[in-house]
């Protein structure tokens, strides 16, 4: 079911993000004041924008979670939030080497999309030690989704308040994401955040299907061990297909 | 609901009267925190931003001992099945903890306001006293959402007393960034400033979101 559409999907990402490649390093224009470290922008930016849509998105498929109680919501909703973890790394490298390359440090307190991606970054860290250190599968997956839930309403109000703190002392207008871009930066802009949008996509529908995969194949092989032999999850994992409770839904 | 909301605060704080386990203990540590940043800053006594940081930092972390014993006797005696076996909305749990949370606060702060006032401020703290009232209040409605949700979800976990603080200090640094920015016009050396209207105002908000979300979602953690 996850697998259908994967190998066009897959062609499409890897066309667009090499074409976003190009025209950063072949159309973007040099900016005026940074030169060319300036461009880690086309990556950095795209990231974070995916990484925060894929949190809230996780937090919307645990509230679909929760209203259906439907144990691939829990699933979609887990690999939402995992792969935007791994993004969140990537935006923390990409936004302190920038930082170092423009203000001459590692770390700013007073940009505060940043600051507030850290803070989002450190509450989501915890999502995979919650899930770990819960043993039943099903109480795991209700824990999950409500910690999902409630994450996801925390990311706005975040924003809002880390942005009134530092507009205290820096005023700056909202939306600091390419409100004012000439027009060869915004195309490049938007080139690479649809590659980014198109890459989170594909890995996300590898990952369910590896794991819907699994799933059925551990049922299958319940079923022809004709249900005696109890089926262990194999090592410690907090992924959620990994359970005892794992029937061949119909999907 | 009300009535069982009432009851199980009633059975909370007379738990608390009778075995005084966790405000003692959040209250003592409020106190030993601000001899530690006595020592840790080096300094005889602070004022504005660093008052207001040393202040709410030493109460987020007091907190976080109440937090994490919030659920422990329901969790350790039963007290969730027969919450369950009880014919009762399951909300009445949520609204009672957190109305047992912000009483044990309030009573944490009534000690560690005096102590903080005498060990460490620089400014006399009765000008500020009025604002600073109303500012406990508010951040004490988010942290006692925050800590019964985190609690709850941490409690069925089999490592409760690392994740619930881990949990809960990244959703509470919104209350921590508008509670020290508004305090801090208040704690100055020269007499308290004005506070700027926006700080409450997140406070507000961020309570009322988070009532909502919890109200929303604490159902699902009592099942089973």
């Amino acid at each position: 079911m996850y697998g259908k559409g994967l190998r066009a999907l897959s062609l499409a990402t890897t066309v667009v993000l090499t074409a976003a490649f190009a025209l950063v390093f072949f159309y973007a224009p040099n900016d005026a004041d940074q030169g060319f470290v300036q461009k880690i922008f086309y990556i950095h930016v795209p990231m974070a924008i995916v990484a925060l849509c894929g949190f809230i998105a996780g937090g919307v498929m645990a509230i679909a979670h929760l209203r259906t109680r439907a144990q691939k919501w829990d699933m979609r909703s887990y690999v939402a939030i995992h792969l935007s973890l791994i993004l969140g790394v990537g935006v923390l490298l990409t936004g302190a080497i920038w930082a170092k390359a423009s203000w001459g440090h590692w770390w700013v307190w007073n940009e505060p999309t940043l600051v507030s991606f850290l803070i989002i970054f450190l509450l989501y860290a915890c999502y995979q030690p919650l899930r770990f250190s819960i043993e039943d599968p099903e109480r795991q997956a209700r824990y999950a989704s409500v910690f999902a839930v409630v994450a996801g309403a925390f990311v706005p109000l975040n924003f809002l308040a880390v942005r009134l703190a530092q507009a205290y002392t820096h005023p700056r207008v909202l939306g600091t994401t390419g409100g004012n871009l000439p027009g060869d930066m915004r195309f490049t802009f938007l080139v690479a955040l649809a590659g980014m949008v198109l890459l989170f996509v594909t890995l996300w529908k590898y990952e369910m299907a590896s794991k819907h995969a699994t799933m059925q194949l551990r049922a299958l092989r319940r079923k022809l061990a004709g249900e005696e032999e109890p089926v262990r999850a194999t090592g410690r994992t907090a992924a959620p297909a990994a359970t005892l409770h794992a029937r061949p839904d119909t999907h | 609901m009300r009535r069982t909301a009432a009851a199980v605060v009633r059975k909370d704080l007379l738990l608390e009267l009778r075995t005084k386990e966790t405000v003692p203990a959040m209250a003592l540590f409020a106190v030993t925190t601000f001899v530690v940043f006595h020592f840790g800053l080096n300094r005889g006594s602070v004022a504005g931003d660093l008052a207001a940081g040393v202040f709410w930092v030493t109460l987020l972390f007091a907190a976080m001992l109440g937090i994490n014993r919030l659920f422990v006797a329901e969790r350790e005696q039963g007290g969730f099945d027969a919450f369950l076996l009880a014919p009762t909305d399951r909300t009445a749990l949520l609204a009672a903890k957190a109305a047992a949370l912000f009483v044990f606060l309030s009573v944490l702060e009534l000690i560690a306001v005096p102590a903080f006032a005498l060990l460490l401020l620089d400014p006399s703290p009765w000008p500020a006293l009025p604002g600073l009232i109303g500012l406990l209040a508010l951040a004490n409605v988010g942290i006692a959402v925050i800590g019964t949700l985190a609690s709850a979800l941490a409690i069925q976990t089999r490592a409760r007393d690392l994740i619930a603080p881990l949990l809960a200090l990244p959703l509470l640094i919104p209350v921590v960034i508008a509670a020290a920015k508004a305090t801090t016009p208040l704690l100055l050396a020269g007499g308290p400033g004005d506070v700027a209207a926006r700080w409450p105002l997140i406070l507000g908000l961020y309570d009322v979101v988070f009532a909502l979300t919890a109200y929303a979602v604490f159902d699902f953690l009592l099942e089973d």
